[in-house]
């Protein structure tokens, strides 16, 4: 797997070194890699396999280029041209062809994000300030994601040049819903924090308590949270993610693994937000969390209905087809 | 910008330890420095859930050069490892914290816990022992009551000097989550235990309740996005503590306003910088340390770029935000992946309030002179001082042209990392804990 040797290792390797050949040099032990060094061999395998399908269905050598850029992008603050209402279309066209990667590098970074939340399982017990720093930035990009209108385009990246012309037409769409939406825009994401919790209490019944009001000039983002139904959209999971999420349906309830673990009711709530998309995956590829004991089935049997409800709701968020 | 120098190299290395120059035992790696109020001890906590205090040398006027060694005065096992059957998770024995309480009497007394417990451990010396038992011998063994014709009353008599350490009080059972912070109240008779998401206050006596005084859990644990990583009590007030979040905000509550402190009575918060927003910025603002200036009048906050100082009546900025490393600012998603990122450094002040100390990667460390506005980087490594040497500032090169004795950023080693220092309470000397070795600087002697 070339590709993913270019330099995304993620916590399990020697000592973390910025040097890109650095990455599978038996350099100075350093045992204590700041939480994401538990090297089981479950946990490699995820690793890669992830990378592998990730940079499979990128095409390997633009995976590999992407990773290269990756810290050049992040540089710039990431700003998003799409949203600078001040630049003409043409400027965005140029910006984006330009830096043609970059939903591309946010798509990596948002999958990265996915693997460091799946170790967080693997960890004797998870550090939950890095847990939620991580799920926050998985947030983030989901929201900007959607609101670039980019959740229908993932499963179309691999085609290189149609996807591009399908992310400019995207672009105009957002633009036009983002100038209405322009004065929400800052607080564009703790609002959205909100929103997607309230979309969630509509579609499960036993979680979520708030709903606050959803932002009225969402033309698209409506557009995207309600096309499919989410028992419809079950079959249709993005290429490079499939064999990960066909897990999915074959694990009994019990063994659903917990990522915010504590003893009192809430032991699965958090869990279903942020890792029930990933849950399944790892007991796929991972027989070493077999030993982790299953809580007690007692509190799961009545959550798990609607955790299966919003697991497939947050299945379908990021692999929108 | 006053001069460190390598007065004596200490390296902490328990006898149990196998050394060698790329490798290192895990369990010793240090997690904790911290000095006493007067200065003379200095405890340190390790991986392996050891507990090493030195003491500071007499000084002595036949040789005025050797002005107040560290040697080490007493070694114990503080926290185990342990197993909660109940979540089938470890219970690491890693010492997250030292805190000396102010000496009362002959003994110390020091608080150090876990990720679950924390422990009251007594060290008392011992330098006398009773001889000459009646009705047994020397060896302990009871002697023949038939054998036995007079009276005899034991006699103190001096023996070798005996530090042991005593745990006192055993406070378990508070924590759901992971204990980041304790602080002693300046009451003496109080102190708190902060967790992720919890704050308890303790009494020393009572080990087995604690008032919760903060709460800042979810009802539901989806909408969790918030995390305390920090907490401390005024050096003055004893009502009075900040604690921090990992968005980046200082809550300071005063417990005489409710009994559950859910309400801030100030808010300190930085806007953000518009010009500087990532998908890292939430990461790098969340603040790893909280420490109040001796005076009490400011509070100072590490996050992961910067070292900020606030002054208590003014909410909403920092007066003074200094730079540690901020070559590192184009290298996020790369510390990202290799979760350097969250790393939690530390950050000191020193006696006086007028310098602020913190670490860095490399074994770098970072002083800042609060009034002269100067600043030095300085190294922690073996190779780089010798005795009595002066340290050298260091510097770490940007951009293309690398100068002589400088160091560019793609070549720092990001495995060593100084997350632990400090500073002697009214001198200046320093620990700095570079992963498992422990060096002692003090000023340079005229």
């Amino acid at each position: 797997m070339a590709g993913g040797g270019a330099g995304l290792t993620v916590g399990t390797g020697p000592a973390p070194s910025l040097k890109r050949g650095a990455v599978g040099e038996a350099g100075e032990g350093a045992p204590e890699l700041a939480g994401g060094g538990d090297s089981s061999g479950e946990a490699v395998v995820l690793q890669l396999l992830l990378y592998g399908l990730l940079l499979s269905s990128m095409g390997e050598e633009e995976g590999l280029r992407q990773t290269q850029l990756l810290d050049t992008m992040f540089v710039r603050g990431l700003k998003r041209k799409c949203f600078d209402g001040e630049e003409d279309i043409e400027g965005t066209l140029a910006g984006i062809k330009a830096i043609p990667s970059y939903n591309l590098q946010r798509q990596s970074l948002l999958d990265m994000s996915l693997v460091k939340l799946q170790l967080c399982h693997m960890l004797v017990e998870p550090n939950l300030c890095r847990s939620v720093l991580i799920a926050n930035t998985v947030r983030q990009i989901q929201e900007e994601m959607t609101q670039d209108g980019t959740w229908q385009m993932i499963h179309t990246q691999s085609t290189g040049q149609a996807s591009l012309d399908r992310l400019v037409s995207t672009d105009i769409l957002c633009r036009s819903s983002r100038e209405q939406a322009e004065g929400k825009h800052v607080s564009g994401y703790s609002a959205f924090n909100k929103d997607f919790e309230g979309d969630q209490a509509q579609d499960s019944s036993e979680t979520m308590s708030t709903a606050s009001s959803v932002q009225a000039p969402r033309n698209l983002q409506s557009n995207v949270w309600e096309m499919e139904n989410p028992q419809e959209n079950k079959g249709n999971f993005q290429k490079s993610l499939d064999q990960i999420f066909e897990t999915l349906e074959n694990k009994s309830p019990n063994s659903v693994e917990d990522l915010f673990s504590e003893v009192d009711n809430s032991y699965y709530d958090l869990d279903t937000m942020l890792t029930g998309m990933m849950s399944n995956t790892k007991m796929g590829h991972c027989d070493g969390l077999e030993t982790f004991s299953s809580p007690t089935a007692t509190a799961s049997n009545s959550n798990f209905k609607s955790d299966l409800n919003e697991l497939d709701h947050i299945v379908e968020i990021l692999v929108e087809s | 910008m006053k001069c460190f120098s390598r007065y004596l190299p200490y390296i902490f290395r328990p006898p149990s330890a196998i050394l060698s120059s790329s490798c290192h035992a895990e369990a010793d790696i240090i997690s904790t420095v911290e000095f006493n109020h007067t200065g003379e001890l200095l405890a340190t906590g390790d991986k392996g859930g050891r507990v090493v205090i030195f003491q500071r040398e007499q000084e002595s006027k036949n040789q005025p050069h050797r002005r107040g060694e560290y040697n080490v005065y007493s070694t114990f096992q503080s926290h185990e490892p342990e197993f909660d059957y109940l979540k089938s998770l470890e219970i690491e024995e890693k010492i997250n914290k030292i805190r000396w309480l102010p000496q009362q009497n002959a003994a110390y007394f020091l608080l150090s816990t876990n990720d679950k417990t924390v422990k009251l451990w007594k060290v008392s010396e011992r330098d006398k022992r009773p001889e000459g038992y009646n009705l047994k011998d020397e060896d302990g063994r009871l002697r023949d009551p038939s054998m036995i014709t007079m009276l005899r009353v034991p006699v103190l008599r001096p023996m070798d000097l005996m530090v042991e350490a005593t745990p006192r009080r055993v406070f378990a059972n508070a924590h759901t989550y992971h204990i980041n912070s304790i602080s002693v109240n300046s009451d003496y008779e109080t102190y708190m235990s902060a967790d992720d998401l919890r704050i308890n206050l303790w009494n020393f006596e009572i080990t087995n309740q604690s008032f919760n005084i903060v709460d800042i859990k979810p009802a539901n644990m989806e909408e969790l996005t918030e995390v305390i990583t920090a907490a401390e009590f005024h050096p003055h007030h004893c009502n009075t503590f900040v604690y921090s979040s990992s968005k980046g905000t200082i809550r300071l509550c005063d417990m005489r306003t409710s009994a559950l402190c859910d309400r801030h009575a100030k808010f300190f918060e930085e806007p953000e910088d518009p010009s500087n927003r990532s998908f890292f910025s939430e990461i790098i603002s969340s603040i790893s340390d909280v420490k109040f200036s001796h005076s009490g009048r400011y509070i100072m906050t590490r996050d992961y770029l910067t070292v900020k100082v606030w002054d208590l009546n003014m909410e909403n900025r920092p007066i003074e935000t200094y730079q540690v490393h901020d070559y590192l600012r184009s290298k996020l998603c790369s510390l990202y992946e290799n979760d350097c990122i969250f790393d939690k450094f530390e950050c000191v002040w020193n006696g006086s309030d007028s310098v602020i100390m913190t670490g860095s990667y490399n074994n770098f460390f970072r002083m800042f002179d609060r009034n002269t506005k100067r600043d030095v980087t300085l190294e922690a490594s073996r190779e780089n001082s010798k005795p009595r040497a002066i340290l050298k500032p260091r510097k770490v090169c940007v951009g293309g042209k690398r100068r002589k004795d400088e160091i560019s950023v793609d070549s720092l080693d990001f495995s060593k990392k100084i997350l632990h220092t400090a500073w002697h309470p009214s001198e200046n000397i320093i620990a700095v804990a570079a992963t498992n070795n422990l060096y002692i600087f003090q000023d340079k002697v005229n």
